[in-house]
């Protein structure tokens, strides 16, 4: 599992594609807004969480084809299922691995971006840990989605169409949270749901993801 | 470990393609699979590596104990051909690759990017995989396509020296690999008969 | 006779096809009855004038909407734990019609918004929840349709239904949370006291039983469309192998 887990890392590091993208893709996403809204900074300022939170989850969304398809074309997955790892195990590494190359830069990368939207002082503590908190979520739910649309031509279109329904209850809560943190409101009760959505999705999704999996290897 | 399949029916989608398969692979020993195209060959040896589920029959002795070799490689061309092989060598829980190495005649491209080789040189590489296992029952599909014929002789000398080990291999292939101590198994004898059952039978 | 007979494709045929006419008889009669009696011969609202007769085609697609999708997810259980080829159908037949009762459900609540909240749409709880299960829906049909394998998209529609009744119960509470909402209470339920007049209840009683009974009369015809399709497609490939 670990040699997987570094194997994903060694190669996310590699091809170059894992890190930088998301990131630059956050990045225009985010620089995109204020052309589209106008550049009133009370206004950014209101919706830079939310616009941050979109952001990060689109950014999510862009490499998640990535998760499994390229294992799938080459084969490796087929010999994987032979190896000795529990199918469970090899999703849950996947995403871990897709959260490392993704989700972490992002957590990281929102503070910056929130320079740029005119974030409250108050909410960079919080849209971090919003961030950090909300995207094993959307790595994991990815994940699941990755596994449904494998050796699908087109897939990656119906796997955002099947994904992006299921990030609506963390994108909610991780907004929320990030929102109310920036208006110097209490975050304990969305933070609270935010996290059991998180831990639920990371134990019981990699159940599903690997059951999905193994069909389509079949 | 012994290999035991009996009465084993395969389908491809959804239709039976091969009833009945039944055969022995004791240690030692090499069975060659034959047949037209389109026989089930990929598919029966798909079943036995437990990548898809038999329509009936039994399979036993086949729990952790196969390393299996298909069409593709599983090889990450941004990946050196040395981290290829330790990656699944540590998959196994196994360490050593060098005699992977010399049996296959990669110690010259150990450090050379897995997507910079050329096919016969790939092939190489998934086949010395193989050994990096230490899986006991090698499945192997076309396992020679692409190879030249020294390295066809690289290969046979690694499936002997497997074999010599008191492991067995189980391959389908076309060419005469010149193994002669392999029995041969000709799969057009279990052709799925057509009333056979079928997934979709329920229809009918 | 256990239940279970039902699912072999051919008694299914053979059942639904005795029951069919009855139940789309049915179906007519109560949505006629329910219609022109809701529309035509209650009174008006004294506040909310004859928009409130929009309730009589609103609340029985939103149920339908609803209860289309926990009968797919039933469905979807049958065929994970006892794989009978025809609950797999069902799930896929059924979905279509819910998705058209959420839109229909959509579309009637944007027609009652309009005079009553002077906009089309609202960021409501209950009106995002039914955007979002229509969501569902889309990609629900979207995979079955992209899956060319019938078992193994049926696997995995399963599934995705499973995880995917998780996540709407989810959403709809996140979406609660978000937003508080214009949206009356419930018009009907069981336990609390009735908040609709019995002039209006009667009729919108008739109209729920005729949508009750319509999405089962197409869910029928069209379970026994897929499985006339699969017959088709099997007897073909039986000649081609013989």
């Amino acid at each position: 599992m670990r040699a997987l887990l570094a194997r994903d890392l060694r190669l996310a590091v590699r091809a170059g594609g894992g890190f930088g993208l998301g990131l630059a893709f956050f990045l225009i996403v985010t620089v995109l807004v204020p052309f589209g809204v106008g550049p009133q900074t009370a206004l950014l300022t209101r919706i830079a969480p939310g616009v941050l939170w979109i952001g990060a989850l689109l950014a999510c969304l862009l490499s998640l084809d990535r998760i499994l398809a390229l294992d799938w074309e080459d084969g490796t997955l087929d010999l994987l299922a032979t190896a000795p790892l529990p199918m469970e195990g090899i999703v849950s590494v996947k995403a871990l691995a897709h959260w490392i190359t993704t989700g972490l830069p992002l957590v990281l990368a929102a503070p910056l971006l929130g320079v740029l939207l005119n974030l409250a002082p108050g909410g960079f503590l919080w849209i971090i840990v919003s961030l950090a908190v909300g995207t094993p979520a959307l790595s994991v739910i990815g994940t699941f989605g990755a596994a449904l649309t494998i050796g699908l031509k087109r897939g990656g279109l119906l796997l955002s169409l099947l994904v992006l329904p299921l990030y609506v209850p963390t994108l909610i809560f991780g907004a929320e949270v990030a929102r109310r943190g920036a208006d110097g409101l209490g975050v304990g009760a969305p933070l609270m749901l935010l996290a059991g959505i998180s831990l639920g999705a990371v134990a019981l999704l990699p159940f599903a993801s690997a059951a999905v999996l193994r069909i389509n290897l079949r | 470990m012994v290999l035991t399949v009996t009465d084993l029916e395969i389908s491809r989608g959804g239709r039976a393609v091969l009833e009945g398969v039944h055969f022995t692979l004791l240690p030692g020993a090499a069975l060659i699979l034959r047949g037209p195209n389109g026989v089930g060959k990929t598919t029966l040896l798909r079943t036995v590596a437990g990548l898809q589920p038999a329509s009936g029959g039994h399979i036993s002795g086949a729990d952790d104990t196969i390393a299996y070799a298909g069409h593709s490689d599983g090889l990450k061309s941004m990946l050196t051909v040395t981290e290829n092989l330790d990656f699944w060598a540590s998959v196994f829980g196994r360490s050593d690759i060098g005699a992977a190495l010399d049996a296959f005649d990669l110690r010259g491209l150990a450090s050379r990017l897995a997507g910079n080789l050329s096919a016969g040189q790939k092939r190489r590489l998934g086949l010395a995989r193989l050994m990096v296992t230490g899986r006991p029952v090698w499945v192997l599909d076309e396992p020679t396509v692409s190879l030249d014929a020294a390295s066809v002789g690289l290969f046979v000398a690694a499936v002997r020296g497997h074999l010599g080990q008191g492991g067995s291999a189980i391959l389908a292939t076309h060419i005469d690999l010149g193994l002669q101590e392999a029995a041969v198994l000709d799969l057009s004898v279990f052709r799925a008969s057509p009333r056979a059952a079928q997934a979709d039978e329920a229809f009918l | 006779m256990s239940l279970w007979e039902y699912a072999n494709p051919v008694k299914f045929i053979r059942t639904t096809d005795v029951v069919l006419p009855w139940v789309s008889a049915l179906a007519v009669v109560c949505l006629t009855l329910g219609l022109a009696w809701g529309l035509f011969f209650t009174p008006e609202d004294f506040r909310q004038g004859s928009t409130v007769k929009i309730i009589y085609l609103h609340v029985p697609s939103a149920l339908m909407a609803i209860n289309a999708w926990m009968m797919m997810l039933v469905a979807s259980l049958i065929w994970i734990i006892r794989r009978h080829h025809v609950s797999a159908l069902a799930a896929r037949a059924a979905a279509p019609v819910g998705a058209v009762m959420t839109v229909i459900a959509l579309a009637t609540g944007a027609l009652w918004g309009q005079p009553m909240w002077g906009t089309w749409w609202v960021w409501d709880p209950r009106l995002t929840s039914f955007l979002i299960l229509f969501l569902f829906y889309l990609g629900y049909i979207a995979l079955w349709s992209a899956i060319e394998d019938d078992d193994t998209a049926a696997d995995l529609t399963s599934i995705l239904c499973l995880v995917g009744s998780v996540f709407a119960v989810l959403s709809r509470y996140a979406v609660n949370f978000w937003n508080q909402g214009l949206h009356q209470g419930a018009s009907l339920s069981l336990d609390k006291e009735k908040n609709v007049a019995d002039v209006f209840y009667f009729p919108l009683l008739v109209c729920i039983a005729g949508f009750v009974l319509l999405f089962v009369a197409l869910v029928f015809l069209r379970t026994q469309t897929e499985i006339r399709a699969r017959r088709t497609r099997a007897l073909i490939t039986r000649e081609q192998q013989g």
